[in-house]
């Protein structure tokens, strides 16, 4: 069994944040006496990602995601535990380590805005000192994957949000990483867009068995290139399994749907009912009691189509972090 | 796992091979870059011919009124000293302290530090294939003054060797203070007072606002301990024949003596400004 590509054991990081009361009183006040407080931002986190694996890291804003990803990549030092990455200690940032790795922001921008990616993509082959004819082998597969051919002559600033973002992932790859932060990668992109950059990075991991932690506010990036996934929420680990077994962890119901090939009825009796559209009632039942409901649907009624169906994993993931939430404030001392 | 993307290899050759692709490209894409600007950066130099054009004008009446020159120096030599001031001036730009402000603020900082590459290279190489484009554009701009001030040079060729690395070294040693004062911005914001400091003292010491010669002796012995000189008036010096052979040698040591001191503290200012960073947060 090789050794895992990612290795984070209790990691920690904790900021320490200027505070201060609003008014005039308050600004003086902080001429003498400065007051902070410490924010875990990331609060003992433990995990190993196999080379080659896919991990979506989720969790809402704040939740201590983007934390994590710049501790694994270099940029942050923890305040405690140990990261490896591919055997390196990232916070050294040594010259073989950023070699091997490469971190997407959806916010990021590597590219020169006045001239066109092809000159940025000559930069970028210098930095690293890739060998020539390796180089432009890598560039143009990538500029055919991702249908660029057109566009790698035209200043960057000419290229919309989503061409340059497919440009800024050609340049972050051209050294072949083998292992990829992707940090909100398809933020703000149009559903056909996110869907190439999805398909991108899976023929990336493919091709070369990179390793991948990616974030992303959107579940279909998320369910389109992981199998696993970390969901982490005040800076703690609340999921670390397959992204099917979230559902059953998490939500102990399933929703059916039914369609009657007469009109409609009164199906209250039967579960909960979520919503009635076009002839089609959605139903929630207890995963338990699933399959009776669906024998006495199909026994008493007209039916002409039935699902039975894993609740949305948006919803899931809502009810994950409702939950932490229920037990964060139970846990709370009451106040007065 | 497969591995990354072959490299042009390791050992002495292939990392000289390396280091000069760096520069070269970067210097490069500066080139291509500023030729998009070129008629901005054409109203930028104009715009910085007029602060020396004021010293000139200044300088060449009191001289006249003294009867001809002014602490040995002529009209013409006035008007050789402020020409090559504005090439100097033009060459010793470096990258502002408060661009660091922003690259922290705007995220690019991050972008540097996830490169295997110190972030020095890209700004030295960059801003040197600036002043590529800068030479061709201050061509005319010279001929220009030239023919309205008259200047006159006593040049021999060791001067205009000496001048040819003596800018280049005025560049990298200014762009390592500059640096130096930028990364003051990593523990603090409010560094308006001492970045004004630094450029005062630049201005009075270093030959940018009057030849040094014509400075007190106080300050001509200050500026033998400090660095501005050797980033401003000694280039200027160098190639309109003032200095004898050993002291443009002398300079030209004296410059690589304060490049090695700057780049030294650089280096340990950087590793410390990057821990700051690490800790904080960009």
């Amino acid at each position: 069994m090789p050794d895992p590509a990612i290795r984070v054991t209790e990691l920690r990081k904790t900021f320490r944040v200027p505070v201060r009361e609003a008014g005039l009183d308050a600004a003086v006040r902080s001429l003498f006496r400065r007051e902070h407080r410490e924010v875990h931002a990331v609060d003992g986190v433990s995990f190993a990602i196999e080379p080659g694996e896919i991990v979506g890291f989720l969790g809402p804003n704040g939740a201590g995601k983007t934390t994590t990803l710049k501790m694994l990549s270099g940029l942050l030092y923890p305040t405690g535990g140990e990261a490896t990455v591919l055997g390196h200690t990232p916070s050294r940032r040594e010259a073989d380590f950023l070699r091997r790795i490469t971190m997407v922001m959806g916010n990021r921008n590597q590219l020169q805005w006045d001239l066109p990616a092809l000159d940025s993509f000559e930069l970028i082959r210098a930095i690293y000192r890739l060998e020539p004819d390796a180089f432009r082998a890598t560039r143009d597969e990538f500029i055919e994957l991702l249908d660029l051919r057109e566009l790698v002559t035209k200043p960057v600033r000419n290229l919309s949000l989503g061409e340059r973002m497919k440009m800024e992932f050609v340049g972050a790859l051209l050294h072949r990483p083998q292992v990829l932060f992707l940090d909100e990668p398809t933020l703000g992109l149009d559903v056909t867009m996110q869907k190439r950059i999805r398909s991108f990075v899976a023929e990336y991991n493919r091709r070369f068995g990179a390793t991948v932690l990616l974030t992303s506010h959107y579940m279909a990036d998320v369910q389109a290139l992981s199998k696993r996934v970390v969901v982490i929420h005040h800076g703690r680990i609340l999921f670390d399994g397959a992204l099917a077994e979230l559902s059953t962890r998490f939500d102990s119901t399933k929703t059916i749907g039914v369609t009657l090939s007469e009109g409609t009825a009164d199906l209250s009796s039967y579960g909960e009912v979520l919503s009635t559209d076009e002839g089609r009632t959605l139903l929630r039942v207890s995963r338990a009691d699933a399959p009776e409901v669906t024998t006495r649907l199909l026994r008493d009624l007209p039916v002409l189509d039935l699902t039975i169906e894993d609740p949305p994993i948006e919803d899931v993931i809502e009810r994950v972090f409702a939950d932490a939430r229920d037990e964060r404030a139970a846990a709370m001392p009451a106040g007065g | 796992m497969t591995t990354t993307a072959p490299t042009i290899g390791r050992g002495p050759l292939a990392s000289i091979r390396g280091w000069l692709g760096l520069y070269g490209t970067q210097m490069r894409i500066a080139i291509l870059s500023q030729i998009q600007y070129r008629v901005s950066n054409y109203f930028y130099m104009i715009g910085m011919v007029t602060e020396p054009v004021i010293y000139l004008v200044v300088w060449s009446t009191v001289a006249r009124q003294q009867g001809g020159e002014v602490g040995g120096f002529t009209p013409g030599e006035f008007a050789a000293y402020y020409i090559v001031w504005t090439l100097v001036r033009n060459m010793n730009i470096a990258l502002t302290p408060w661009a660091w402000e922003e690259r922290v603020r705007g995220g690019e900082l991050s972008g540097m530090l996830l490169r295997p590459v110190h972030p020095i290279h890209l700004d030295l190489a960059g801003l040197a294939g600036w002043k590529a484009v800068v030479i061709l554009l201050w061509l005319p701009i010279a001929a220009f003054l030239s023919l309205i001030f008259q200047p006159t040079y006593s040049i021999e060729p060791i001067d205009v060797v000496v001048f040819l690395i003596a800018i280049w070294g005025a560049y990298v040693l200014r762009s390592m203070f500059l640096w130096l004062l930028g990364l003051v911005t990593f523990w603090t914001t409010r560094v308006g007072p001492v970045f004004d400091i630094f450029f005062t003292a630049e201005l009075l010491l270093s030959g940018r606002l009057v030849p040094m010669s014509l400075m007190p002796d106080w300050a001509q012995r200050l500026a033998d301990f400090l660095p501005f000189q050797w980033t401003f008036g000694f280039p200027i010096d160098a190639l309109i024949g003032r200095l004898p052979p050993d002291q443009l040698l002398g300079g030209l040591a004296m410059q690589l003596l304060w490049i090695a001191i700057s780049a030294s503290i650089v280096a340990v200012s950087w590793r410390l400004a990057v821990r700051r960073f690490s800790a904080v947060g960009g």
